[in-house]
This record gives C-alpha cells, structure tokens and sequence, in this order.
C-alpha cells in the first residue's frame, strides 16, 4: 500500500484542512432498489466485530502477566545502613531499602512513633489520638470519620465506626489500622457501655496477632503522661473488643 | 518520546518455530472463549502450558508440616533472614496447586499470612504479598477465595508509597476481580474504585501500568455497565470518580506518555465507551480531542519506530474515537478543529499501512474508524480526495471481504455527495477495482460495489459509457439470479443501456 509521499509532512505540518467540496445529492440516488446512507456505527461491548482485537489483547496479557510476581532480579550494591535515627536495618538493594523506608518511616506519628501505610490513615490517627480539640468537639457532634477512601460518613464514636466499617464496607472486624486507643487510665465508675477486656489474641493465637499492629520495632511508644491520662481516661473506655470475631470472620471469609 | 518499559523478559528456552505454534494454539483458544463470552476467565490470563516450559527449577510439592514450619519460622524466627528466607521457600512452594489447597486447607494459616502481609517488617510483608500473590493466579476458585480476608489491606496499601509493593497489591487485586462476581461484590462496598482513583496519581509507571491492568479487568466485568461504570451508583462508582480524567491525562501525547501505561488506559477507556453508559460526559471532558491528538502521536510513531505492540495501543483508539463519534455530543463539539482537522485522515492511513503489514487481521477496526470520520463528513470526504487517499484505500481490497465492504462503503460516503466528489474519484484505477470486486463472489461485497455503481452513473457523466466498455455488463450478469443483488443488478443494467 502506497502512501503519497506527501502525507507524512501533512501529519508533520499544521493543523486543518481545505474548504469541503460542495454537497450536492440527487435525491434518485436513495431511491429503491439502492438503499445506501451514509451512517457511522456503534459496536457494543460484546459484537463480533471485537473479535480479533480482544484475541489480541489477551495475548498480550497473558504475556505480561506470566511475567509478573516473581521477584525480579535486583541489582545489588554494597551494603548500607539505613539513615533514619534509630533504625539499624541494612539492606544491599535499592528497592527494599525503599520498601523498608515508606513502611516504616515515611508516615510516622510524631507523637507516639506509630507508622502507618499512608498519609491518610496517619493524619486520621493524629486526629484522633492526639488532638485535644478532637475530643472536645467529639463530644458534640460526629467526629470519627470513615477510614475508607471516597467514604463521607463520620461517626459518633470509634465503635459506630468500627460497625460501618463491618457492614458496610465489609471490612474484616479486627482490621488492623483500626486499633481503638488501648486503655491506660483506670476503671471510671459509670463509664462507656462496654468494658469487655481486650483479649491477648482474636482466636487463641497469642499476642502476635497485637504485635502486628504496624508500630516501629524499634522505639517503643512513649507512655502517656500522668495528666493526659486523667483528661482521656474515660474516652479510652471505648474498647472495642467483639468477643467472637472467629465466627465473624469465618462468615467474611 | 515512546518509553516502553519491559524489564522483566524471562530468557527463551523453546524454539522459535515451537513460540508460533504455541502462539498459535493460545490464539485459537482465546477465539473460541470469546466466542463464548468467556473471554475474561482467569485460566485464559495465565498461559499455563507456557509457564511450565519455561520454569527452570520445578517448584516443590509442600506437605501440611512444612508449611507450618515455614509459617512459623516467618512468625517468629529470630533472624531476619531466616523469616524471610522462610517466606521466600513458602512463596516457591504456593507455585503448585498441590502445595495451594494444603494452605488453604491448614487452620490459621490465612491469617498468619495476613498477619505477616501487615506487620512492620517490610521485606516480610513483600515476600507475603507475593505468597498471596500466588494464590490469587490459581484456577481453583477456593484457593483464590481464601485471599478475601486480605483485600482491605491490599486497597489500604494502594495509599502507601512503595512503588513495588503497591505493583504486587495491584496485580493481585487484579487477579482476584477476574474471579467472580462474588469477589467484585466485596471489593467494590470496600472501595476499590476510590482506592483506585487516588493510587492513579502515582509517578510511577509500574504503577500505573498495574492499576490500568486491574482497573481494566474491572470495567471487562459483565456487570460493569449496570453496577460499576454508571455514576448513578454510590461508591462504586468508575464515572463518578476522577478517574476518567487521570486516564485521558495519562493518554495525552508528550514526552511522558508511556506506551505500557497507555495501553492499559486505552483499553479502560474502550470498555467504558462500548458499554454506552455516559459517554456525553467523557466528550465533555475532552476524550474526543485527547485521543485525536493520540492518533497523531501513534502515526508518527509508527513511522519513528520497528516498536512491537503499537497495534495494541491502535486497536482501543481506534474503537473509542469511533464510538464516541456516533455520540450525538460529538456533533456538538464538531466545531473543534480535532474533528476537521484533516492531519486525523492522514495519521489514520499511515496506520492503515502499519497495519497492513504488521496484523491485517486489525484493518477493519481502522476502516470503522475511517467510516465514522467521513460518513456526515464533506470535510474528512474532501480531504481523501485531496490527500490523494483513494487509491491506497483500492490496494486495500483484495485483502479479506469484511475489509473489502468497508472501503467501498467509505468510498460510497465520499461519491454519495454529489457530483463535485466523483468527479474526483473520476477517472484513475476505480472502475477496473470495481470491476474486479464484482467477480467476488461475496453476496455483501458486490452488493456495496454495486451502490457505488449506481452513485457513480448517477453523478458522473461518461461513467456508465466507460463502464459499458470494459465489459462491465458481464460481470454483473454473473449475479443477475441472486436474490439480494438481483434488483440492483437490473437496474443499473438499465441505467447503463439506455442512461
């Protein structure tokens, strides 16, 4: 198939085009037997006319996809350490020491040296655990917002939020970024509805399953002052501890 | 500038003339799925038969005590390396379906996984990811649903920013939406499609490639256009969210637009055209003008480059300009010089070549294309005419008859309007093309050659006389008993004889 050769300037050049030639139609030229329009078409997703381009596609994919999950092979370089002050973790490749970095350091509570996976879920806990203002208006209005992206709904307190997550969101009930404050004032008498003790682990594996929660290995969290502690104990009796999450878990999974 | 990143190619170990016939097998299989609508099955994502050919060290069978000793020593072993290593052994092992139903069956063993894929130790939580990873690829739907319980985490780190790890979240999340419908209607009340929408913002073209695969996967669903493109929907939502604007972003021409990531994007961006849901509003926010600057950029490409799998960036442009151009908003934004501007006639005939010579089985997706344009077109018509287009688009007719039909009806577009058109098309090598397509045999492409004919007479004075010449009468006379072209036939047996 022969191109002018002038057409590859024209995709070159500028754009627009000439003056359309004058449409004139005859009006004996739709008439029967002959019954050609000019008309653009529409295919639906599943017409046959796809056919080839999706067969197409799809051996592509199969292509891609075999290609990925293995670890690929990473460049070595020679061993460092990582810089951020109290960690000794070293690493000979580039992209774990950025796997290690983002994960541990990257969205950090300044407070209490938490790390979470993203910015969004560690600005929610600032808000939450570290805000005076927070409690106070908490106590007003609805305050704890729902952690899932694109969600609006806020809640009156963590544990309404907690059940939206469940029901709604189909959220497993002992999601890990989810973790209430632990308690560490003393009982109040009258306080929140529920006190059920948070149990050293969900279904008989031991506190492993706390240890999880995504904090630094390295520095422990600070414990809270004596004075915070008194202000916030009540809030903190808000534990949300469900006391069968096997079977509940089992009927999400 | 066209970067296309493809890092991962494992060594060839079979024969080249073994790779097409295995090319060829793979092809003839996914042709009979689609025809069966199945065409999004996970068993036809992952080519098995290519997989174990190549797999130099075979993967090991796993029996429930190794497992746990591998669950454990990740759990709690001392050493780092021997936790990693634990997993690494692990991961290797869940390559055979054997070794996955073992896991799966073993109490505790999800969670433990689980539990590692969230902890704070970051190469553990790769080596889990890929475990699970692993799993999500299987055939088995019980060991595919055992991964359930990960997918919150799986969308919660899709906000983190470890590029790898968030690849392998994508991947998998990938796989595990092609599984059933049952598994979309978990993911969807979690929020895949906000997930989605903010991890698009990533820099990373791994990244994005990964997220155009899953999110394509997502839209190729059956119940995509009632329950997950439409914005009517609350969260789930793929038109209510921003992600058509970041895909038309990632699909503009420039020296970032990376043919991998523009794949993917294109691909989405076909399956939510084709589903006819909203596509006044993907016009409104410029699809029309984004894919036609696109179609210029892949021409020049084309031309720049021996670059394998620019047809597959071609194919999805092609379908979406076509269909959004039967959008009745098209018309309203026809004034935009994207849609007049005859550079598009000509970047689509460099890639008609492209084609011809690298996958003809693609022509007739461009000849749509080509249609579309001119059909309502005086402008796009002129400008074959005055790019001198007509006879390349006649070499394009001996090539199959659905490609054969749709160059006489592109021809047929541009001679039905009017007298200062054919006579353009007049004289030059048209009439002996049409004679020769009238000794075809197929019903439908005599039956288009024969309304050119009737629009060339009508138009064209001396037309039916040099026809009558070239023994035009006998090559219609072959079709005077067919019952579809048989009226035609007379009639312009008549129009040739007496004018």
């Amino acid at each position: 198939m022969q191109l002018p050769p002038a057409l590859h300037a024209r995709l070159a050049g500028a754009p627009g085009s000439a003056e359309p030639l004058p449409v004139e139609r005859d009006p004996a030229a739709r008439t029967a037997p002959f019954r050609f329009a000019p008309r653009p078409v529409r295919f639906p997703r599943e017409h046959d006319f796809f056919e080839e381009g999706d067969v197409q596609r799809h051996l592509y994919l199969q292509d891609v996809l075999t290609q990925v999950g293995g670890a690929p092979e990473r460049p070595r370089v020679p061993e460092f350490t990582c810089q951020v002050a109290g960690c000794c973790q070293v690493f000979d490749a580039l992209e774990d020491y950025e796997h290690h970095y983002h994960t541990l350091h990257r969205n950090v509570c300044s407070f209490c040296k938490r790390a979470f996976p993203s910015g969004h879920l560690l600005d929610t806990h600032i808000l939450e655990w570290h805000d005076s203002l927070f409690q106070i208006l908490a106590e007003r209005q609805d305050m704890y917002q729902c952690l899932v992206e694109g969600c609006t709904e806020k809640f009156r307190t963590s544990r309404d939020r907690k059940e939206h997550l469940v029901m709604r969101h189909l959220y497993p009930v002992d999601f890990r970024f989810d973790k209430p404050r632990k308690s560490r004032g003393p009982v109040m008498p009258g306080a929140a509805e529920q006190v059920l003790a948070e149990a050293p682990g969900d279904d008989g594996v031991p506190s492993e399953v706390d240890a999880m929660e995504v904090c630094s290995e390295h520095v422990e969290p600070p414990p809270a002052p004596a004075g915070e502690r008194r202000a916030y104990s009540h809030r903190e009796m808000e534990l949300v501890s469900f006391s069968c999450p096997r079977t509940v878990a089992q009927n999400l999974a | 500038m066209w970067s296309r990143q493809r890092g991962r190619l494992k060594p060839l170990c079979c024969g080249v003339e073994e790779l097409r016939c295995r090319r060829r097998e793979r092809e003839a299989a996914l042709r009979k799925a689609r025809r069966e609508q199945q065409l999004v099955s996970k068993r036809l994502l992952r080519d098995e038969a290519l997989e174990e050919a190549e797999e130099g060290c075979v993967a090991m069978i796993f029996g429930e005590a190794e497992i746990q000793q591998f669950l454990r020593l990740a759990q709690r072993g001392t050493e780092e390396k021997e936790r990693e290593g634990a997993l690494v052994s692990l991961r290797r092992g869940l390559q055979r379906p054997e070794t996955q139903q073992t896991f799966i069956r073993l109490e505790g063993s999800i969670r433990t996984l689980v539990g590692l894929l969230t902890s704070n130790q970051a190469l553990l939580q790769l080596e889990a990811a890929r475990c699970l990873h692993e799993l999500s690829h299987s055939e088995q739907s019980a060991v595919v649903e055992a991964c359930l319980p990960a997918t919150s985490y799986l969308l919660t780190y899709l906000s983190g920013h470890s590029s790898d790890f968030i690849e392998l979240c994508l991947y998998t999340l990938g796989n595990l939406i092609v599984e059933s419908e049952a598994v979309r209607r978990q993911l969807l009340p979690q929020g895949i499609v906000p997930a989605l929408a903010a991890c698009i913002q990533s820099p990373h073209l791994t990244v994005l490639e990964a997220l155009g695969y899953a999110l394509s996967q997502l839209l190729q669903a059956k119940e995509a256009p009632e329950k997950i493109i439409p914005s009517a929907s609350t969260d789930s939502s793929v038109l209510g969210s921003t992600l058509p604007q970041h895909m038309l972003q990632l699909l503009q021409p420039g020296p970032k637009l990376n043919l991998g990531v523009a794949v993917e994007f294109a691909w989405c961006l076909h399956y939510i055209i084709c589903s006819q849901v909203n596509n006044a509003l993907l016009i409104t926010q410029g699809a029309l003008s984004t894919l036609g600057l696109l179609l210029l950029d892949l021409a020049g490409a084309v031309q720049r480059t021996e670059d394998a799998g620019l047809e597959l960036l071609a194919c999805p442009v092609f379908r979406c300009l076509s269909n959004l151009l039967t959008e009745a908003a098209a018309e309203a934004v026809g004034g935009q010089l994207q849609l007049r501007d005859e550079r598009v006639v000509a970047a689509l005939f460099i890639l008609l070549q492209f084609l011809l010579q690298k996958q003809p089985s693609l022509l007739p997706e461009g000849l749509w294309l080509l249609n579309n344009l001119t059909a309502n077109s005086p402008s796009f018509c002129t400008s074959l005419l005055s790019l001198d287009l007509i006879e390349p688009l006649l070499h394009l007719l001996s090539v199959s008859n659905v490609v054969s039909v749709l160059v006489l009806t592109v021809l047929c577009n541009v001679a039905e309007k009017g007298p200062a058109y054919c006579q353009r098309l007049w004289p030059g090598p048209l009439l002996s093309s049409l004679l020769d397509t009238l000794a075809f045999s197929d019903t439908e492409v005599v039956g288009q050659s024969l309304e050119l004919l009737q629009l060339l007479f009508l138009y064209q004075p001396g037309a039916a006389q040099a026809f009558l010449q070239q023994s035009g009468l006998q090559a219609l006379q072959r079709h005077e008993e067919v019952a579809q072209l048989q009226d035609r036939v007379h009639a312009l047996q008549q129009t040739a004889l007496h004018g």
